[in-house]
């Protein structure tokens, strides 16, 4: 019975660990448009922007005021009519491509996305030639050879001269 | 069998110096590149309001035709301060004209940290809610860019703006910039 409550009371602050993010939320109430689909629009442009403060937070994420700055200058973008792309090409044209989270592929980012790849697969051929190296041991004579014969019926006792048991 | 374990050894250990040697290179070699998309752009259009008690702003226009510097700063921001002097010095001394933009900061306050500690700007903009600041990608204060004659940025300092980078950055780039091509 005990054990039941103190399920019930772990599930129970699961919960409220799984809510809290949602209480800590850096958009304030004053941002938001509106319009549902505009700001959803905006909310999903913020997630993919870096906070130019925070380095490793989206502005979505970030409580600097520059993010929150930010966030707003997407949904005055947004409003004015640009499509998405236009309000990236907006940012990334006064902050450069830092300030995408997901760096883009392009000619000077190529190494980046491709470098996980490329380690695997130096990885699998460096194990497969030191494997093949390797190879299956070399395989031994089944046979025994005469010594060997003369040393194992010396040990089974019926080695020459040597008689029955009594 | 000594030395097989051995090469199994040294080969991952070298191949691990090998990668992090070359990543280590990389980045050490790369500058910070927040804020680059603005570089070699012209400067936005805009006309910012003058501070409190002052009868002009700071308009684009002010500063076409002519290599100058545009300081952002805040009376709240204490590296400001520090680089003020060098910021009196150079309006003093270089004969580099310098503009002011007055970034995020309380109506008056601009105005009154000038009067406190000198007011080193040919012409100041208010910029209190920082938007003229998203234009130019300001991340914070104290910062300096540089724009060339036809109103390119072609420079930004972030942080202090001290005697060592006006000797071995902003000035190289002037001469270079006023340089007749």
């Amino acid at each position: 019975m005990t054990g039941l409550r103190q399920l019930a009371r772990a599930l129970a602050f699961a919960c409220l660990c799984a809510l809290a993010p949602v209480s800590a939320l850096a958009v304030q109430p004053d941002e938001m448009l509106a319009d549902p689909a505009l700001e959803q629009r905006a909310r999903a442009l913020s997630l993919e922007m870096r906070c130019p403060v925070c380095r490793n937070q989206s502005i979505d994420d970030s409580n600097a005021e520059l993010a929150r700055d930010l966030r707003v200058l997407i949904r005055e973008r947004l409003v004015a009519g640009d499509s998405d792309a236009e309000v990236i090409d907006y940012l990334v044209d006064r902050y450069g491509a830092y300030i995408l989270l997901r760096p883009q592929i392009g000619a000077d980012t190529l190494l980046l996305w491709l470098a996980p790849a490329l380690m695997l697969g130096a990885a699998f051929a460096g194990f497969s030639i030191l494997w093949r190296r390797k190879g299956p041991p070399p395989p031994e004579s089944e046979a025994l050879s005469e010594d060997e014969k003369a040393v194992l019926a010396q040990a089974l006792g019926q080695g020459p001269g040597q008689g029955s048991r009594p | 069998m000594a030395g097989g374990i051995r090469k199994s050894v040294l080969i991952p250990v070298a191949v691990f110096l090998l990668i992090g040697g070359v990543l280590f290179s990389v980045a050490a070699g790369t500058r910070d590149v927040t804020g680059e998309g603005y570089l070699d752009r012209p400067l936005p259009e805009f006309s910012q309001p003058p501070l409190i008690g002052d009868e002009r702003g700071l308009a684009a226009e002010d500063i076409r035709g002519e290599v100058a510097l545009i300081n952002v700063f805040a009376s709240w921001c204490a590296l400001c301060l520090s680089e003020h002097p060098m910021l009196m010095r150079l309006a003093a001394e270089e004969g580099v004209p310098l503009y002011g933009l007055n970034w995020k900061d309380r109506p008056g306050a601009g105005r009154r940290f000038l009067d406190r500690h000198g007011d080193p700007y040919l012409a100041t903009g208010e910029d209190a809610a920082g938007r003229l600041g998203a234009q130019l990608a300001v991340t914070g204060v104290p910062e300096t860019y540089l724009v060339d004659a036809e109103g390119r940025i072609r420079y930004r300092h972030v942080g202090a703006l001290t005697e060592q980078v006006w000797q071995e950055v902003l000035r190289p780039l002037i001469r270079d910039l006023e340089r007749p091509s």
